[in-house]
């Protein structure tokens, strides 16, 4: 019989009075104890109402079953053979709208913790590898640009099905941004390095310091004997508002803020790359991303981080639980207010945001309610440092050096059913395509890329 | 891992590295850049390639040893490996059909002058350099400008070589002399090409400057290296690191680039000297 309790067995976490001025993980995982425990609570659905909400389709109630009977090491086979990143998932996948929000004990109480139990078995695994065996090479070579989720699943793929794959990666390190975006207090870098290796033993080769559209065209690879190209490039380039004072010292981009402390690690003494000493830190933005660079910011010692966002609490784009950790590490949301200029003092640095109020009217096409000003309500927030969070919009390099290659209104690349883009043998997925999505959502493109490049090669044999 | 075939000590704190770049040398132009981090820990750093040979399969960077990244690589020698270079970055500069060029190097910027003044005169351009320095000892590439140039004024500041004063000065000295340019390229410190670009306007010549605003990926995908030019901003990774140097703020430039000068005592001579890295 299964246990019937309501609520998700608790997972330990840093107190957060602590944890706001470290960069060690927030969630500390389950004990095996727990994680059995746990998986006690699935009731093994016919069905399977959970992988129908996983974009990579992991057998989810085969896996837990073997939790359930302790079992972690087989458990872990039956995720890796559908997710070539378990651990990455299990930390930072939106779980709630995903595998756990279809999950039938979701209907009255919480649903299974899927993604603790699908993190446990990955630490578990973790250092108890076994040598991945290299299968037949099939004689075939593709090139994969960038090395994010999107970009590393494909090439995994590709080299499990034999191919000879090289990965073009722009920056010194791969992962792309699980290594500069996503801060160290939900993934740690030790574990993306950790699956970009267990890749590399699969026999993917990533060339970093690569930047494809200038030291290589597309085009130039195919002469280099690639038969097909993926493009996994990402989200591309930051956003600004285009107020006044955005190029004052101190405002940053969150892309900016977040590789300099994440990849370039600024935060830590034997690292020269340097970042602002803040007091007073004004985040614009209610995503994820904004959450990511206030929580950093709290991290690096400011006295005062504000969330400032143009709707009301209900409306923030952030996950529920990332909004929670960061109120819980005392980030102050300034919502219904919108920025309308950047103010320096006389060196040219940001004394000030000026903002104004919001109330909100009718809904829009989104079906949000629309944020209007309310006249003279301007305001000046004291704050020293500015993060614009506001999305980004796709990098046009690739594009602009590879004729054939269609973009849409937007900018991001245009692909058919099969991840193929306009230009023959060129494919793509991930935020390149999607604009700003999520790691899984990157992962099944690369995946499914994977499979049209194996039928776009072998069918022209 | 790129690999140090070449290490010349050009004065006492300029040092220029050849590296073994091949992919990087084959698609390398005038005017890009190249981002480096000397070691693991290391900072990403831009530098103009000065030079590249797409048949040696290297490039050519040169440096003012000024602290942070500029001494771990100044503590590299021939056969040392350097961690990360990638490139090459940014648009190579356009001529235009300029077909009278005055070159403007200041300090170390004239490693970065002398390739263009070495590309125009190959492409057919009669080409004027003015290389400045503070004195005498500091003097880089002396025969190497001459070669490329139909005349080389060298200006100290101290009058210790060549004309006392500032390549200001020269230049409108030249204009005076009734010297015709169709473009000047300006390539030093951010004050010395603020002056040359308030030179120039009052004559009405193009003026094209190198930027050299501080970086990290260098692909357009941080924004950290924002400029304003004609009112607009634009990524100088991506859009330059060349502008028209009448559109440009400088003042706003300079501010920026001093923006970590609390945290390393070398973005100081980011504003004074001829520092052109990053
Ligand atoms: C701060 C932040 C937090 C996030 N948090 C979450 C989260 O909790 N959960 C979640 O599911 N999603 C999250 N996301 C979104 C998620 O990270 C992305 O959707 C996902 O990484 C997209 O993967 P990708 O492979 O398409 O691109 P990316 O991860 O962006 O990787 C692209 C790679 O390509 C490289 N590249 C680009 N151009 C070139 C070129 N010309 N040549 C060579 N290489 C190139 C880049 O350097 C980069 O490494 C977050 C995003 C950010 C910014
Ligand atoms: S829906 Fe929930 S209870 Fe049912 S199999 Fe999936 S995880 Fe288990
Ligand atoms: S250096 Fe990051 S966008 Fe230019």
């Amino acid at each position: 019989m299964a246990d019937m309790s309501l609520k998700k067995t608790p997972v330990a976490e840093q107190d957060p009075k602590v944890r706001a001025r470290n960069f060690d993980e927030v969630t500390l995982g389950y004990t095996a104890e727990q994680a059995m425990q746990e998986a006690e609570r699935c009731l093994n659905c016919k069905n399977r109402p959970c992988m129908q909400g996983c974009p990579v389709g992991v057998r989810i109630p085969e896996f837990i079953e073997k939790v359930r009977e302790g079992d972690f090491a087989a458990a872990y086979d039956i995720i890796k053979s559908t997710n070539s990143l378990p651990a990455v998932c299990g930390r930072v996948c939106p779980q709630e709208n995903q595998c756990e929000g279809k999950c039938v004990r979701g209907i009255k109480g919480e649903p299974v913790g899927i993604g603790r139990l699908e993190r446990f078995c990955a630490d578990y695994m973790a250092d108890k590898q076994v040598q991945t065996e290299k299968p037949e090479p099939n004689g075939h070579k593709a090139a994969v640009i960038g090395a994010g989720p999107s970009g590393l699943t494909c090439a995994g793929d590709l080299a499990k099905l034999g191919y000879d794959v090289t990965v073009f990666e722009a920056f010194h390190t791969a992962g792309g941004v699980l290594s500069y975006g996503i801060p160290e207090f939900r993934l740690p870098k030790a574990i993306v390095a950790a699956e970009v290796e267990n890749l590399k033993k699969a026999g993917v080769k990533i060339m970093t310091d690569m930047v494809i559209g200038k030291v290589f065209s597309i085009d130039e690879l195919y002469d280099k004997g690639y038969e097909a190209v993926f493009i996994g490039s990402g989200a591309g380039l930051p956003r600004f508002m285009g107020i006044e004072g955005e190029t004052l010292v101190g405002v940053y981009s969150a892309n900016e803020y977040l590789t300099r402390i994440n990849l370039m690690k600024a935060y830590k003494d034997d690292h020269p790359t340097p970042i602002k000493n803040s007091r007073s830190v004004a985040v614009v933005g209610g995503g994820n991303v904004a959450m990511d660079a206030a929580r950093s910011a709290m991290r690096l010692g400011a006295e005062h981080v504000y969330i400032v966002y143009r709707r009301s609490m209900e409306e923030l784009p952030a996950r529920r639980e990332e909004v929670n950790h960061a109120v819980e590490e005392g980030v102050e949301f300034l919502t219904l207010r919108n920025p309308k200029a950047v103010i320096g003092d006389d060196e040219g640095r940001v004394r000030a945001l000026e903002c104004i109020e919001m109330k909100l009217g009718e809904p829009d096409e989104s079906g949000r309610r629309k944020p209007e000003a309310v006249e003279g309500s301007e305001f000046e927030l004291e704050c020293d440092t500015v993060i614009m969070a506001l999305g980004t919009s796709p990098n046009p390099m690739l594009r602009a050096t590879t004729p054939g290659l269609d973009t849409d209104r937007r900018g991001c690349l245009v692909v058919d059913e099969n991840e193929m883009t306009t230009k023959d043998g060129v494919f793509a997925g991930g935020d390149a395509v999607t604009g700003a999505a999520t790691v899984i959502l990157a992962m099944g493109a690369g995946k499914k890329a994977a499979q049209s490049i194996d039928a776009y090669i072998k069918g022209k044999e | 891992m790129f690999r140090i075939v070449r290490k010349e000590r050009l004065n006492q704190a300029v040092v220029l590295f050849e590296i073994e770049a091949p992919f990087i040398a084959a698609k390398a132009r005038a005017g890009q850049f190249v981002i480096v981090r000397a070691n693991e820990q290391g900072e990403r750093v831009p530098f103009t390639i000065a030079d590249y040979d797409a048949e040696r399969g290297t490039i050519t960077i040169i440096i003012q040893v000024i602290g942070g990244t500029t001494m771990e690589l100044d503590r590299l020698g021939v056969g040392d490996c350097i961690k990360d270079v990638a490139g090459p970055l940014g648009v190579a500069t356009e001529y235009g059909d300029a077909k009278r060029v005055a070159v403007v190097g200041g300090g170390v910027g004239c490693a970065i002058a002398y390739p263009q003044a070495k590309e125009l005169t190959k492409l057919g351009a009669e080409v004027d350099m003015i290389a400045g320095f503070r004195n005498k000892d500091i003097i880089i590439l002396e025969n190497e400008m001459r070669a490329v140039s139909k005349e080389l004024h060298i200006c100290t500041d101290d009058g210790s070589y060549g004309t006392k004063g500032f390549v200001t000065d020269k230049l409108e000295e030249l204009f005076n002399l009734g010297k015709k340019f169709d473009l000047v390229i300006a390539i030093g410190p951010v004050i010395m090409m603020k002056f040359i670009c308030a030179v120039t306007k009052k004559y009405g010549i193009k003026t094209i400057v190198s930027l050299n605003p501080i970086m990290i990926d260098g692909t357009g995908m941080c924004g950290c290296c924002r400029v304003t030019v004609g009112g607009k901003v634009r990524y100088a990774c991506v859009e330059g690191p060349d502008f028209d140097g009448h559109q440009v703020d400088f003042d706003e430039l300079i501010r920026r680039n001093g923006a970590y000068k609390e945290h390393e005592k070398d973005h100081v001579c980011r504003l004074t000297g001829g520092v052109r890295n990053g």
